[in-house]
């Protein structure tokens, strides 16, 4: 799926790599740390609070109900939309996949959508839903929908065709052959479309609340900004990329479990 | 009539349905026309802007700093990625960064990057760079995997030196991945751009398209918005076959 | 069918020789891939190595180049010790397509040429002669994906020919061909030996192979690997394969199996 994502590809490593690897990741977080600190301090901390500053300061605020209620709405309005791309994706994606023809009519389509800025949609999409929960959702559908179909289909046309015909040559009925053959030698692939459609769905909802709403983590983000309060959007930023990098390596690791690699 | 022949004349078909599809749904008001402009009258809005002139400043604007950001992002990123190579320790311990790079929506940088250099031009750049890099880096370490070790050999059977390995045979080698990369490096830069600008910016398209928005001037946003699709499409397109070209010949036929 | 030939040989300076030449890879599991080998090639003759699957072929090859450094004894062409370069005159085919996807076939022959300086015209000449020698006139404008795996393996071929080099190392060139190919290009090899006066290494795993085209055949241990047997062909300068009905053929084919079949047992993990 080199149209719509790359993935950094590392051999795998003996065990005995590991101890180093773990050491090279504390130095690189040590890194980003001290970078963060370095560009926090040289501001004067007119543009981002440094660590501490920021730990202390999200301390406090994830004692309020307010905190709580945005990331409530984030979070309600991300479920809602990852689900929809989720199962949408994956149904388009074994459609389009097992319609040869149609995969071919509308692979180049989706791509298409897929590298356009859909940002300059979304007054047509408060335009259709109205303000609040629903464009949010309907915006991030729009960002998460596409990654899975695509790579369903992929992986479904790049499947060995002796696994189907041992599936037929074994009796199996077609949901059975769906269900039985043809998910589970494309999990792989599945679960990576998944996970680029998990941040693509954050990032639509995120982008949703930042411009014409008034709740969520998106908001609270430029709300800060526009009230000057530093430790606040740097707060917002932290919680967020925090989140996103735990999903994602826990689903980098559901990948590398489905594919049998380790 | 071949079988690509018709897959395009159906893809082209579908398309025209569908704006065909929506042009009814709005004339007839199924769609309400105050919300969604018929598509015929998006194209004449788009036309009417492009006369006027009142996008040319934008236009200006929003471009060099796509294209800014892009050259950047394509220079740093093949840069570092080479120097990411040849490095083995540094590599294992960049790949979980990179492998995280994209979760993380770029995106909500932006005010941060506004706060720190307020609201001009440069905090969109190094928002486009920001978005785009990664993809050149991850694409430049893959290319350079790709290329066989048998090729390197030649290259040392005749007695290449450096410069001319890289140039001769290891660059040419890697070129498919590579261009895979600044593909996407320039979709990124330019969605990066163009959403900053949507959000939280004084001017350039993205900004028109907003502030159209918000003073309810729907022909002025339809306009705006097309024309920016339009771009992106056939920027994306302009690559797509350039690449195809490029790698016809290296396919078997 | 030894000696003779050889008695004479043994006076002049070796073209390229081996002394003593160890590999090892390290790695996690190090392996000791090569040697002891010591060999001596004689200024013009064609020289084939066969052995079992991962004896260590390709591994002589590389240290026989100057591509890698053998971890203990001595490698020398022309009279000069290799140190880690590739000397001038020497070429190598690989066991792999190494032809270049982005260039044409033409493009591709006279890829070492351009940076000769050399000049235009003659460089032309030489390319289309080597492209006509081995076969490609046709193809000269296609590209590499468009050429079957032999073809492309001429291609290797050919961009090496033109550089005109006094040593050609070849490491199963016809691999990937069907039986009644490979014997014809085994013909043009010769034909290529004869034309060009330089010394030729083939490695190959078909052992009819080796008894037509060679004036002497090394056979190799299972890895790591070792001659165990060096024999003399005996066959004219000029032959080609029709050889192969020739009573001495079936008795030299019998020899090389007879040496081998220990070895190629080894390395199938039997007692022999
Ligand atoms: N770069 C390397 N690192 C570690 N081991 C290697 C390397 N190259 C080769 N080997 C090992 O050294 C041994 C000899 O390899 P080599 O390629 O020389 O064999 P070969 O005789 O050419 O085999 P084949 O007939 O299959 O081409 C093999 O066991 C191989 O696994
Ligand atoms: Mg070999």
């Amino acid at each position: 799926m080199s149209e719509i994502a790359l993935e950094p590809t590392l051999a795998a490593e003996p065990r005995s790599r590991r101890g180093i690897r773990a050491l090279d990741l504390a130095i690189v977080t040590a890194l980003l740390l001290a970078l963060w600190q370095l560009v926090g301090r040289a501001t004067g901390g007119i543009a981002i609070t440094p660590p501490l500053g920021t730990l202390a300061y999200l301390a406090d605020l994830v004692q309020t109900s307010l905190f709580w209620d945005h990331l409530g709405a984030t979070l309600l309005a991300f479920a809602i939309a990852f689900a929809i791309s989720a199962v949408g994706g994956l149904a388009l994606g074994l459609l389009l996949g097992l319609r040869r023809f149609a995969g071919d009519v509308a692979e180049p389509i989706l791509a298409g959508f897929y590298t356009v800025p859909k940002v300059t949609l979304y007054p047509v999409v408060l335009l259709v839903c109205g303000l609040g929960l629903s464009a949010k959702v309907a915006f991030g559908v729009m960002h998460g929908l596409v990654p899975v179909t695509l790579f369903t289909l992929g992986a479904i046309r790049t499947l060995p065709p002796v696994l189907v015909r041992t599936a037929r040559a074994m009796r199996l009925d077609g949901w059975q052959t769906m269900s039985r053959v043809m998910v589970p030698a494309c999990l792989p692939d599945i679960v990576n479309g998944l996970r680029i459609s998990f941040s693509l769905s954050l990032l639509g909802v995120l982008i949703g609340e930042m411009f014409s709403s008034q709740r969520g983590l998106g908001f609270l983000l430029v709300s800060g900004l526009a009230q000057h309060n530093v430790p606040l959007t740097t707060s917002v930023v932290f919680v967020v990329v925090v989140g996103a990098v735990l999903a994602n390596t826990l689903m980098l690791r559901l990948g590398r479990g489905t594919s049998g690699r380790e | 009539m071949s079988r690509s022949r018709t897959v395009i004349l159906v893809r082209a078909a579908v398309l025209a349905g569908l704006v065909a599809l929506l042009e009814v749904l709005c004339r007839v008001g199924i769609v309400d026309p105050m919300a969604v402009l018929p598509p015929s009258e998006m194209v004449g809005a788009m036309i009417d802007q492009l006369r006027s002139g009142e996008l040319d400043e934008s236009m200006v604007q929003t471009f060099s700093t796509i294209g800014l950001a892009f050259g950047v992002a394509v220079a740093l990123g093949t840069l570092g990625g080479a120097v990411v190579h040849a490095v083995p320790r540094l590599r294992r311990a960049i790949d979980p960064l990179l492998a995280s790079y994209y979760a993380v929506p770029t995106f909500i940088f932006y005010p941060l990057l506004v706060a720190l250099l307020g609201l001009g031009k440069l905090p969109l750049v190094v928002l486009g760079v920001l978005s785009a890099t990664p993809a050149v880096v991850i694409s430049t370490l893959a290319g350079l995997d790709g290329v066989p070790p048998v090729l390197r050999k030649v290259a040392r059977v005749q007695r290449l030196g450096r410069a001319r390995t890289l140039w001769l045979v290891v660059l040419p080698a890697a070129l498919p991945r590579l261009f895979g990369g600044f593909k996407l490096a320039l979709s990124y830069a330019l969605i990066g751009v163009i959403a900053g600008e949507f959000i939280l910016s004084g001017s350039g398209l993205g900004y028109s398209i907003s502030f159209a928005y918000q003073s309810f001037d729907s022909r002025a946003m339809y306009g705006a918005m097309l024309f920016v699709l339009l771009v992106a499409v056939g920027a994306n397109t302009l690559l797509y076959v350039w690449e195809g070209r490029l790698a016809r010949r290296r396919l078997r036929t | 069918m030894t000696g003779g030939v050889g008695d004479i040989a043994v006076m002049e300076e070796p073209h390229a020789s081996l002394r003593g030449v160890v590999r090892r890879y390290g790695g996690a599991q190090p392996v000791h891939a090569l040697g002891p080998v010591d060999l001596d090639l004689r200024r013009g003759e064609f020289f084939s190595v066969v052995g079992p699957s991962g004896c260590g072929k390709s591994t002589l090859l590389d240290v026989l180049s100057g591509l890698g450094r053998p971890t203990g004894g001595t490698v020398s062409f022309e009279g000069a010790e290799l140190g880690g370069e590739v000397p001038d005159g020497v070429g190598v085919v690989f066991q792999e397509d190494a032809s270049f996807p982005w260039l044409t076939v033409r493009d591709n022959v006279a890829f070492g040429l351009r940076r000769t300086g050399l000049d235009g015209r003659e460089t032309a000449r030489r390319v289309e002669h080597a492209i006509g020698f081995m076969g490609l006139g046709q193809f000269a404008a296609h590209y590499p994906a468009q050429l079957s795996g032999g073809m492309r393996q001429r291609v290797c071929i050919a961009r090496t020919l033109v550089m005109q080099p006094r040593l050609i190392l070849l490491d199963e060139p016809f691999g990937a061909l069907d039986q009644q190919t490979r014997l014809l290009m085994g013909d043009e090899l010769l034909r290529l030996w004869r034309e060009t006066g330089a010394t030729v290494l083939l490695i190959t795993h078909a052992l009819d192979e080796a008894a037509m085209l060679s004036d002497r055949v090394g056979v190799m241990s299972a890895r790591p690997g070792r001659f165990i047997d060096l024999l003399e062909t005996g066959w004219p300068r000029e032959r080609d394969s029709r050889v192969v009905s020739d009573p001495a053929f079936g008795a030299l084919t019998s020899r090389l199996w007879s040496s081998l079949r220990t070895e190629s047992l080894k390395t199938m993990g039997r007692a022999a």
